[in-house]
């Protein structure tokens, strides 16, 4: 099923994602073509079991799909209609048919905040963690405030209207349930982001000529892209460690290492591609900026590297100097857990 | 290149439980007749009576057919052990490259005589080697090499040169040096790679201390030293080749960035149940990285498992890995200050300064960080 995703995601992106298509969704535009080629593939519901319609894909299948739309960066809330849809039939709700429908955490009666997509999405779904409740509601007639984030990506404040409930149920989910799992979907877009990334610098390298030869003939342009590829493998292999340990609840120190890992890389990443790339990079026209401002972007949203390291340190410094192999090692031990 | 083909999804196969149980337990014993001083050496630490005892419980020789007294296991076996060994700072470095390299290169190139001769012994942890590459004139620059080894009338070899940066090698039995058999050849032909049993007339093996005082790494002089006809492993002037072909193996491992575990280890505790904020994100983030260079390695494993030979990723594995022990020094001298006062504080203080005095040599050994980052670059197609 994993190869079947990936090609499936990856033409579909390569087809219908232009820089004309990324800029207009930069100026607020709704990308209604993608996203009904998305709804048409199913993919809405791909990690919902196939009893309930879905396509029954595990996190370790989820992850292609989530590092295809971070390597186009996809301008559609696919991921987190993925994570929603899911979550809400672990909770024994109907996930809706058609719709992007995004993720939050808070109560249905207060303001709620960053809610990526918010103002394109059909549907929310909210985990009233104090409430220990998790709700379907309807964004129609929500008054939204919007808000973008470094990457020009909707990032809005939502009052939900007063009858958007749709359905609800109760929930055992920690209160860091849905950052958690944001901060996994991130991690796999930075991972494919900068996969991409380093494709286009090592390109880009070959066929810039200055001096009379390509730069990247220079040895100090190769240790760099060299370095750029180490970031971009190491949040590949952080990103699919968290997917891979995810099964009904993601991981939480396999997405806390996975988030701080490709948090960093996307920071020194994004710096080297765009000291390959000079100035030309650095202009608006270039298309570079569509992948460099998302992971300066995805780097901070559901916790930054720092936030994370320090919960993962904290949970390392609770177990101790005798606990800290066995924690780094314990969530491989055996098979990793299946839906 | 797209670097979604060179690391998929770190697997361990299920099953490896017991292995790793029974080794975790095995080690919390020794653990307590050792120091902290001694566990900071890392697979630089030497202890031929332990490496006789990991022979003795099997965990020695694992990928290395029954028949040559190994144990028929998978790299994955191999990758348990070694991880669970170098993370508690076992001293393996007596048996480390004769296990992890000459025992495969033997079985691999090697006539069924000297797999004979040479396997069991190895597997038993009684038999130890040391890798001759690098000369006074042939350091990255590996194809320079010019000790020879000339063919006699009699079919002996006679053996003149220098090897230098030779670890372990006045501890050792025996050296795969790789030589020039052909007087007449340049760079990476006319290569071949002999057996040196260290023990030779005409051998002289002068430790060189280094900066920390210790003397792991040696000068082997070769002055017209006679090879039996047998010497040679593998083809003549197959020995370039022979050499590359188990880099995966050398570089994807996890010492290399198991090297600063002790270190870590001794920071953790250290800094106790409660650490500031600081504390806890530099802990934090040591931890988040050497879990993705243990995914990264454990995804290279499996491809070497199937049959494949990841080099490329492998030496990102290195480049990064070894960055990581390094880096793990400049955590440690972030948070030094920061310790609360005890005997915890001054034993992190202490390995520390061991850690530190060894740290250079992290991404010197095994092929430097500009030559993996020159490996690198030719996968990316910029060389």
């Amino acid at each position: 099923m994993r190869t079947l995703l990936q090609e499936t995601i990856e033409r579909l992106l390569a087809d219908t994602v232009t820089p004309d298509l990324l800029r207009a969704a930069e100026t607020g535009a709704w990308s209604s073509d993608l996203w009904a080629r998305i709804e048409e593939l199913g993919l809405p519901l791909a990690a919902v079991s196939e009893d309930l319609g879905g396509a029954g894909a595990t996190w370790s299948n989820i992850v292609v799909i989530a590092s295809a739309c971070g390597a186009a960066a996809a301008p559609i809330p696919l991921l987190e209609t993925i994570l929603a849809n899911k979550t809400l039939t672990s909770a024994g709700l109907q996930p809706p048919a058609k719709g992007p429908n995004v993720f939050a955490t808070g109560s249905a009666s207060r303001s709620l905040h960053d809610i990526p997509w918010g103002r394109h999405a059909r549907w929310l779904t909210l985990h009233d963690a104090s409430a220990g409740r998790l709700a379907l509601h309807s964004l129609a007639g929500a008054n939204i405030r919007p808000g973008v984030n470094v990457a020009g990506e909707p990032r809005d404040s939502i009052s939900l209207a007063p009858d958007s409930l749709i359905a609800e149920a109760e929930t055992s989910a920690a209160p860091v349930s849905m950052m958690l799992a944001g901060a996994m979907l991130r991690s796999a877009q930075m991972a494919g982001a900068l996969n991409r990334l380093t494709e286009l610098s090592a390109d880009y390298a070959n066929e810039r000529i200055q001096f009379g030869r390509p730069i990247g003939k220079f040895q100090a342009v190769q240790q760099q892209l060299a370095l750029l590829a180490t970031q971009a493998a190491a949040a590949i292999a952080a990103a699919e460690a968290a997917f891979l340990m995810a099964g009904q609840d993601v991981d939480f120190v396999m997405t806390a290492s996975a988030k701080a890992v490709t948090g960093e890389a996307a920071g020194k990443g994004a710096g080297i591609a765009h000291a390959v790339f000079g100035a030309i990079g650095f202009t608006h026209e270039h298309a570079l900026h569509f992948l460099t401002r998302r992971l300066w972007a995805w780097r901070t949203e559901f916790g930054s590297d720092s936030y994370w390291a320090g919960e993962l340190g904290q949970a390392i410094a609770a177990a101790g100097e005798d606990g800290l192999w066995p924690l780094v090692t314990g969530a491989f031990e055996e098979t990793p857990p299946h839906d | 290149m797209n670097l979604l083909d060179q690391f998929g999804p770190p697997v361990l196969p299920s099953g490896l439980g017991p292995l790793r149980t029974s080794v975790r337990a095995f080690i919390a014993e020794w653990v307590t007749t050792s120091s902290a001083e001694t566990r900071a050496l890392s697979w630089m630490g030497f202890d031929a009576d332990f490496s006789r005892l990991l022979g003795t419980r099997g965990w020695l020789g694992l990928s290395i057919p029954r028949q040559y007294g190994g144990h028929d296991a998978s790299p994955f076996e191999r990758f348990v052990v070694s991880e669970e060994l170098l993370a508690a700072g076992a001293p393996v470095t007596a048996h480390w490259i004769a296990d992890r390299q000459s025992a495969p290169l033997i079985l691999r190139h090697g006539t069924e005589a000297q797999k004979e001769r040479y396997l069991p012994a190895i597997c038993a942890g009684q038999m130890y080697f040391c890798i001759g590459m690098s000369e006074p004139a042939a350091g990255s620059d590996l194809a320079s090499v010019r000790t020879k080894a000339i063919r006699q009338s009699d079919g002996t070899w006679a053996l003149n040169g220098r090897k230098v940066w030779t670890t372990n090698a006045d501890r050792c039995h025996a050296m795969i040096a790789l030589v020039r058999t052909d007087p007449a050849s340049e760079r990476h032909a006319g290569l071949s790679q002999v057996i040196v049993d260290l023990t030779l007339p005409g051998v002289m093996v002068r430790p060189i201390k280094d900066l920390s005082g210790h003397e792991h790494f040696n000068e082997v002089t070769f002055d017209d030293v006679r090879l039996e006809p047998d010497a040679l492993i593998g083809m003549e002037g197959d020995g370039w080749a022979q050499a590359t072909s188990e880099l995966a193996f050398e570089r994807s491992g996890p010492e290399r960035f198991l090297s600063a575990m002790t270190l870590f280890r001794c920071l953790v505790g250290a800094v106790g149940p409660a650490p500031d904020p600081r504390q806890a994100m530099e802990i934090g983030r040591l931890a988040a990285w050497l879990i993705a260079l243990r995914s990264m390695s454990i995804s290279v494993t499996a491809q070497l498992a199937a049959g494949q030979d990841p080099v490329w990723a492998a030496s990102c594995v290195k480049d990064l890995g070894t960055g990581y022990e390094q880096d793990t020094v400049e955590v440690a001298m972030r948070l030094i200050d920061s310790l609360p006062p005890g005997v915890k504080a001054e034993t992190t203080r202490r390995v520390l300064a061991i850690t530190q005095s060894m740290a250079p040599s992290f991404s010197l050994r095994g092929g430097t960080r500009e030559i993996m980052r020159g490996i690198l670059a030719r996968g990316l197609g910029v060389r």
